[in-house]
């Protein structure tokens, strides 16, 4: 149907993408209480800005950091903060400091924030980096990094294309594909500003075969409309449906067949990649002056009785999201944020919804797995995207000899999963790559 | 709500398959093979591959819980495997006492001191065909002519195709289809190509051997022999070449990993082979040359990674 490009290795896990393929986005109503943790990207954490007693109102700023890396943090409800304190974190392994808000009845406050059209044209790039700023935007494929920094490289770099990723490419995940139906015109948008911003004239929208529907939505959208500034080309480029190709360094080999060197960054190649989410997170803040207080989620998993596409406001505790979509089918289940591959596995349902969620997947007890010793089939080497050969590296790291992972290149595996899935012996791969890396880390 | 939550690192998925599988796929593809020995070489084919199996299974439990203190060591196929390929690599007059040794050798020396499954440096059935060859080199080397039926009947001893070509003797060379079908002299499970190929293509279908190591195993040996002016299609079809290609040459753990890897360690093998055909003292080189590679597999292992995204290939 469509030539479709891609990178060396890969697997395919099953999709699972089916049971909420279809579902159009659903509003959750909004939550009683939400906690908004003051650490959500990569960065400097926050100051809190309000105190606890102080009335809130939806979208205003409540954590903001003076670091150079940082973004600022909003009120996604209005309310009454509660309480400023430690609080268990869907990502990172300590607790962090959160601005818990609760909502009361009798506050009359409205709901609504601003939503006057700015005609984003006549603004120039920093109007418009700043406008992205105070939103606090920030990289929604999962490091969250803060966005206003991406797009402004430094001056010595030379950007000449612009990668919007829609590969969605883990397991289960169907929230950008849901939001690249249901938004596409908002997207191209959004696209149009980052290219105004960064002054190219050049981008690529990758998105996986799998998504025909979007493909040929954004195709024959790109046809018709005339695209800011002029001249430029925007391009869909149908991706081979592999894992991981929504990784960056793979995403950028497919479109562009640049290979990024070990220990550099995309703007090395003269690339940025934005994933989808935060292209529409950028149309949001630049064009509505809306801050990034919600997010589209997918919540899915065979534990879960029903499985939806859902707008939810960040900070949302886990387990109102579960309840909002039926509950659990079972007591016991493993509850991932993010997708089966890469994401974390959580061992409470009271942390909240972050900026970078994509989603929330439940599974069932799995048939347990007993590790045997590795038999070098040689699998995980076939497969690894990095060019990698895990099992020494995971030889390696068992027996505590963390230089000789460094070596193996320990440090460029973005623990993609591919070699632990794959792996027959069940051997954890990458936990013991995780593992080198904190000891190498910590030398 | 009360639930009971699983913690694990990532990933949360995890493919359906584990090594008792593979194994399991590997004995399936052997069992063509028993049946063609059964029937070539009568039924003293299945008490040889019998007497390996059982004292390879045997071997192998004892010293997994005596020697090697493995408390979740669960009974795999692994040592039945061992025995089956050791069985094939026997004459089909082996003494069933010489035979009992070599699967002890093959488990005991070869495989557990070395740390066990997955820690063996050497192939175990390879490995202890060659001791067994030197230890009784006479019987290691009387073949007979198949009986072709079920029922069996008295051995006739006679000469190996290679053995033939080796020796300049007098005795004529069988033809194609004899070597393919497997109606000629030599060890258990090496004369049957046919049902050693069905097996091969198993393995191939199922994803569990590459197509590296043997492809470039025996495309060495047919460009190797025909430089050195011998019939190639007869090198591959006499001997143990597809035996050993397939099944011995491909056993993951005695390989190295990289694609790269495979095809240098393929490629030895085939050389070797030929070489030793066609200059050594002995009519077959297949044990040898895959012995010597697994010897440098940890070598090749080391420097032939793959290309790192990222980095420039180190010349």
């Amino acid at each position: 149907m469509f030539r479709s490009k891609t990178f060396h290795g890969g697997i395919h896990p099953p999709e699972n993408k089916h049971l909420t393929r279809n579902k159009p986005i659903e509003n959750m109503p909004l939550p009683q209480k939400v906690i908004i943790p003051l650490l959500q990207h990569t960065g400097a954490i926050c100051e809190p800005l309000v105190k606890t007693g102080d009335m809130v109102l939806q979208g205003q700023k409540i954590g903001e950091s003076k670091a150079n890396v940082s973004s600022s943090i909003h009120a996604t409800i209005s309310g009454t903060v509660t309480s400023i304190e430690l609080y268990p974190h869907p990502i990172l392994p300590n607790n962090i400091m959160s601005i818990i808000i609760e909502k009361k009845t009798e506050d009359a406050i409205t709901d609504r924030v601003n939503i006057e059209k700015t005609d984003w044209k006549k603004l120039n790039a920093q109007e418009m980096l700043n406008k992205i700023k105070e939103a606090g935007v920030v990289g929604l494929g999962g490091a969250a990094f803060p966005t206003h920094i991406k797009l402004a490289p430094p001056a010595d770099k030379k950007i000449d294309a612009l990668i919007i990723n829609g590969a969605e490419c883990e397991p289960f995940l169907t929230n950008d594909h849901a939001l690249m139906l249901e938004k596409t015109n908002e997207i191209i948008e959004g696209l149009q500003i980052i290219l105004k911003i960064l002054g190219i004239n050049k981008a690529f929208i990758g998105i996986e075969s799998n998504k025909p529907d979007v493909i040929t939505k954004m195709q024959s959208i790109l046809e018709l409309c005339t695209l800011y500034p002029v001249p430029c080309t925007v391009k869909v480029v149908p991706l081979k449906v592999k894992y991981p190709q929504g990784a960056e360094k793979q995403l950028i080999k497919a479109i562009l067949n640049r290979e990024i060197p070990s220990g550099k960054l995309p703007f090395d190649v003269g690339a940025i990649v934005q994933n989808v989410a935060t292209v529409f997170a950028i149309y949001e803040a630049v064009i509505l002056g809306k801050p990034l207080i919600e997010k589209v989620i997918t919540v899915s998993g065979d534990a879960i009785k029903e499985p939806k596409n859902i707008r939810v406001r960040i900070g949302t505790p886990i387990s109102k999201i579960i309840e909002f979509c039926g509950g659990l089918k079972d007591k016991t289940a493993k509850i991932i944020m993010g997708g089966p591959m890469m994401g974390m596995s959580q061992y409470t349902l009271d942390v909240p919804v972050i900026k970078g969620t994509s989603g929330i997947i439940a599974l069932k007890p799995q048939k347990e797995h007993i590790e045997d010793p590795c038999i070098k089939c040689g699998r995980c080497v076939d497969i690894c995207p990095m060019g990698l050969m895990p099992n020494h590296i995971a030889d390696y790291a068992e027996k505590d000899m963390f230089e000789l992972c460094k070596e193996y290149g320990v440090l460029d595996c973005m623990e993609c999963g591919a070699c632990a899935y794959s792996c027959a012996s069940g051997r954890p791969i990458v936990h013991l790559v995780k593992y080198a890396k904190l000891k190498l880390a910590k030398k | 709500m009360e639930s009971k939550l699983i913690v694990s690192a990532s990933p949360h998925i995890k493919l359906d398959e584990n090594t008792q599988g593979v194994m399991g796929w590997v004995v399936i593809a052997l069992i063509p093979t028993v049946f063609a020995s059964i029937y070539l070489f009568g039924m003293r084919s299945l008490w040889i591959i019998l007497t390996c199996v059982i004292t390879c299974v045997i071997t192998e439990v004892v010293t997994n819980k005596f020697m090697l203190n493995k408390k979740a060591a669960k009974p795999n196929a692994s040592p039945t495997i061992t025995g089956i390929l050791l069985a094939f690599c026997l004459p089909p007059t082996t003494p069933l006492w010489m035979a009992a040794i070599g699967s002890f050798i093959a488990i005991f020396i070869v495989k557990q001191l070395f740390g066990g499954l997955g820690y063996n440096i050497f192939n175990p059935a390879l490995a202890a065909r060659a001791i067994l060859l030197a230890s009784w080199p006479a019987a290691m080397t009387t073949w007979i002519k198949p009986v072709c039926s079920w029922a069996g009947s008295d051995a006739i001893t006679s000469a190996s195709p290679l053995a033939i070509v080796k020796m300049k003797l007098v005795e004529t060379i069988p033809s194609y289809s004899q070597l393919f079908m497997g109606t000629i002299p030599g060890s258990l499970g090496e004369t049957c190509k046919l049902t050693l190929l069905i097996g091969a293509a198993i393995l191939f279908l199922k994803k569990i051997i590459d197509w590296r190591i043997p492809f470039t195993f025996i495309g060495v040996v047919a460009l190797l022999s025909f430089a050195f002016g011998r019939d190639p299609l007869f090198e591959i079809f006499s001997g143990g070449i597809i035996l050993g290609a397939f099944f011995m040459a491909t056993d993951m753990v005695t390989a190295p990993t990289s694609t790269t890897g495979k095809l240098i360690f393929g490629c030895g093998c085939g050389a070797i082979t030929a070489l030793i055909r066609n200059f050594g003292g002995f009519p077959e080189g297949v044990c040898y040359s895959i012995l010597f590679m697994n010897c440098l597999s940890p070598l090749i292992e080391k420097y032939a990674r793959p290309k790192r995204f990222g980095l420039r290939r180190k010349a």
